[in-house]
Parts: C-alpha cells; structure tokens; sequence
C-alpha cells in the first residue's frame, strides 16, 4: 500500500517536473510564440474522415431546428445510390425479363397444359365470392404497384425518351400517388387471404410427392395428388404472404419517414423494398401465366369460381375426395348446368 | 466556361449564419426548407470548426444518377440544377445526396413530398432568365446577372468562396500557405473527387 503510494507519487512529481520542462520551453523565447499553432487541435476533414473509417457520416450541430440536416458530409450514401441504380434495377429488369423468357420457353416445349380426359362439363365450387374478392383486392393492386414502382426503376430509360419530359413526369407522379394509396387496397387483399387460405397451406407429405412428380408440370399424363392447394401454390402462397409482409413493412415505413428513423434507415427499406419486389413479381408472372393461358381451365376457379370435376380430378385429387366426401356427389354436382350421370 | 464551385474555409467561418439567412431572403425560400446550413463539428470542445454547406454541384452528381424522371441539368458552369415541373418529389435526390441538399416541402398525406428544392447556385432554373416565372420556383438568378452566390458574397469573415474552382482552390491555398494552416476544403473529396492539398 505505501509502496504504490509511493511509486504513484513518484509519477507526479515526475510527471509535474516534465510539464513544467515543456511550458518553460514553450515559453522561453518569446520570438516564438507567435508560431504558436493555434490548430493544432483542430479537425480535418481527412482526419475526421480517418477516424469515420470512411463511409459514416460527419456530423456536427446545427441552430435550424431539423435535426435531420445536422449530417455534414454523407459519403456512404453512394453506397445507396450505387446499389439502387446498380443491384436493385439489375435484379428487377432481371426478373421480369427472366420471367417471360422462361414462360415463353415452357410454353414453346410443354404447350398449354390440358385436361387429359374430357371436361365433364359438371362445375363444382372451388373458391367462394369472399376468396375471390380476396385474390382480385390483392391482384389488381398488385399489378398497379408491380407497374408504378417499375416505372420508377425502368421508366427513365424505356419510356421518358418517346413520352418526353413533360407526360413522363405526369405519368410518374399519377404513378406516385397511386403506388402511395393503392398499396393499402394490397394490404387489406393480403390480410384477408391469409385469413382465408392459411389453413390450406400448410405443408405436409403430400407437398413432398407432389414436388417428387416435379407437380406433373413436365410432363403429360403425370397428376401428382393435392389437397386444395398443391405444393407450388403453397410456395405462391407463402412468398406472396411473407414477401407482401415485407413489402407493407418497408413500404408503410417509406409513407412515413418520422416513424422510421434516420436516413440510413430509409435507405435501407427502400432497397428491400426493391428487391423484394422483384423476386415476388418474378413469382407472380409465372403464377399469372399458369392461371391463365398456361393451363386449361385453371383461370375458372378464380373467375367463376367453379371449375370442371374432371380438371379438380386431375389437379386436386384430394380435395375433391375431401369436398366431396362431405356432402352427396350428385348434389355437390347439381350446381352445374347438366345432369350428373 | 468556368467549373463553380463552393469552398468553405471552416478556419474562418464564425457560425454566423448569415449565409443561411442572405439566402433564404434572397430567393424568399418557404419556411422549414434551408438550402443552406451552418454545421459545427466539435461544438465547445478544442479544435471546434464550422462548415456553411449547401449543394456542392458535383461532379457527376449522384442525384441526377437516381432521378427516376431525369429532372437534373448540368449547365456550362457547372452547375447542377433541376426543373420542378419534372421532379415527382420522390426523395431519392435526398437519399443519394451526400450532402443533404435536397429539400421537400411537405403537401399532402403519409410522407408525401413536394417539388424538391435546393440550392441553384444562384444560377435559377429552366425558365428564361430572371423571369418572374423562374423567380417564383427557383429564386433570384444572381449568375446571369453576371454576381456570384450572395452567401458568398456577403460572407464577413470571407469564408465561404464561390466562383470557378481553380481560382477559389488557389486563394485558399494561398491563405494556407500564409497562415500555416488548413482544416481542408470541406466536402470536395466527396463532391469533385479531390481535395486541395497544399
């Protein structure tokens, strides 16, 4: 104890006796003093950058009363802008182009799938008016959105240079305005699908068959069985739910900044928002061409919502078991026009 | 033609906001929009220093890359500039702005932005010059009046520099050279690609 005392004295005494060297050095000559450095303390841009390692911004304190605009100097916002105009545009021009070279493709190769037997010409129920409203709420804002937030991406380059300045930027605000309020028709569409559907999707070991089969998709005659929904509608389904949770969170949070905190985190949302929105929109043109010229009397059962037994038969074996074990075939049947036999 | 540019010698800026106040009464700039601000790094410690920092005109400027309806011009002074009756006010100028520039008024419902607005270099916009018209959405076109920026001009401590970049990096070199130091031209690195070393 009175050893450390002592040695901590020590280095007082020592350190005092130093000071005191430097000050009467500094002040010695008195020619001197004016050479002074009176910044020596002061900061640089390059030091302070140094020591913001770069990308993180230089912040300082301003009398305004927006707190946001006390950010001096941002360098990694180049970072965002690199990624937006780079990745993000890449990966959407991408998905969609990709998309429909591999639609078109599958098209060329595999034809429009059809009903392998007749069409029995008996209509059964597959999906109820509120289903429906809840597919089309979801649908058609989707395609406002998936077009209005394209533009944005592509727009400059495919369509400002024949539209011209003036409508291109018309067009783009309509397009803003109502990417702004449609999105909440899209919302309360996707809440109310899952309400509805989500009983039907979860995977199970039929999914595992039905992928095994790789769904019949490739080749003719091969009808793997399903329940209501098969396994690629699962995966419809679930991208669809999770992907349009995300894009309702970072968009609800691009509505309103103030809730979302600091730049960095708007930037970060929009990205995600970018990309997200091309995968799902990769997903739902495939969904869009199988729905509808991609298959025989599939587009029925959002349409009319009555599809053909024997098309039900082919695709959702189960569940027409399961519908049908419910209630009498004949009466299941009677809401066709014609007879069942 | 001339490259413009900014160049703020924070070893002489004083914070006195007076370039962010003979802005906004120059081109009558709405309330809660500042084209120009005085940030102050270190605030009350040792080696504090002040930047006026407004739009740097870079080159080629970030905004200008992002603007989904390409509503930004470079003129021959270099000097970027917008038209308001093709930006969307969409923010992403903002986002890519390493500098903070952009400004929105806000108009309408959720987070919905107004015609950006930022700073012109005093330079106007699209509308023929010193047009009431330009007046209105740009303010005052202190350039083709053959001026330069009022924020610089009427700078006290004679600060903030605006003019042709060579001619502005060499007084502060000179001033450098003279004084024995230099906090550095703050935001060129980032705006220009290059600092002025001395």
């Amino acid at each position: 104890m009175n050893m450390k005392t002592l040695a901590q004295r020590l280095a007082a005494v020592v350190g005092v006796v130093t000071m005191l060297g430097f000050v009467s050095i500094n002040f010695a000559p008195s020619a001197q003093a004016q050479q002074i450095n009176p910044t020596a303390q002061s900061v640089t841009e390059d030091s302070l950058f140094e020591a913001l390692q770069g990308d993180q911004m230089v912040e300082g304190r301003v009398s305004i009363p927006d707190g946001l605009s006390s950010g001096l100097i941002k360098p990694g916002n180049a970072s965002w802008a690199s990624t937006h105009s780079g990745l993000v545009r890449n990966l959407s021009i991408a998905a969609v182009v990709g998309a429909i070279v591999v639609l078109a493709l599958f098209y060329m190769i595999r034809g429009k799938i059809m009903v392998d037997g007749k069409l029995s010409g008996i209509r059964i129920l597959r999906f109820t008016a509120i289903e429906r409203f809840a597919h089309w709420l979801m649908a058609g804002s989707f395609i406002i959105l998936a077009i209005t937030g394209l533009n944005l991406v592509v727009g400059r380059t495919l369509i400002l240079p024949w539209l011209g300045e003036g409508a291109f930027s018309t067009l783009t605000v309509w397009g803003k305005v109502a990417h702004n309020y449609v999105g909440w028709a899209f919302m309360l569409g996707l809440i109310l699908s899952f309400l509805v559907w989500v009983s039907h999707n979860i995977p199970n070991k039929v999914d595992a068959e039905w992928v095994a089969q790789g769904g019949g998709l490739l080749k003719k005659g091969v009808h793997p069985p399903a329940k209501k929904f098969n396994a690629g509608q699962k995966v419809i389904f679930w991208a669809t739910t999770l992907g349009g949770a995300a894009l309702s969170f970072t968009g609800f949070m691009m509505l309103f900044p103030m809730l979302a905190g600091t730049q960095a985190d708007w930037q970060f949302y929009q990205l995600i928002h970018g990309i997200v929105a091309g995968g799902l929109s990769f997903i739902i043109i495939a969904h869009i061409y199988i729905g509808s010229i991609g298959m025989e009397g599939a587009f029925d059962a959002m349409g009319s919502g009555e599809v053909d037994l024997n098309w039900a038969k082919e695709h959702h074996s189960l569940w027409v078991e399961e519908v049908q074990g419910k209630a009498d075939p004949a009466s299941s049947a009677s809401k066709g026009t014609q007879p069942a036999e | 033609m001339a490259r413009m540019k900014f160049l703020c010698d924070a070893d002489r800026c004083i914070e006195c906001n007076a370039c962010v106040t003979a802005c906004k009464n120059e081109h009558e700039v709405p309330w809660g929009i500042n084209r120009r601000r005085v940030v102050t790094i270190n605030d009350g410690l040792p080696g504090e220093r002040s930047v006026s920092m407004a739009c740097m005109h870079c080159t080629d400027a970030p905004c200008a890359a992002v603007c989904p309806v390409d509503c930004f011009y470079t003129t021959d002074d270099a000097v970027v500039l917008h038209s308001k009756d093709t930006c969307i006010g969409c923010g992403y100028c903002f986002y890519a702005c390493p500098f903070g520039a952009p400004q929105y008024p806000k108009v309408g419902n959720f987070g919905t932005r107004g015609k950006m607005d930022k700073c012109t270099y005093c330079a106007g916009g699209p509308e023929a010059d010193m047009t009431e018209a330009e007046y209105v959405k740009y303010g005052s076109n202190r350039l083709a009046e053959g001026k330069l920026p009022l924020c610089a001009e009427m700078c006290s401590t004679k600060s903030l520099l605006a003019g042709d970049g060579d001619i502005i990096a060499e007084i502060y070199k000179e001033r450098v050279v003279t004084r024995g130091y230099g906090s550095g031209a703050w935001g060129w690195r980032t705006a220009y690609g290059e600092a002025v070393t001395v």
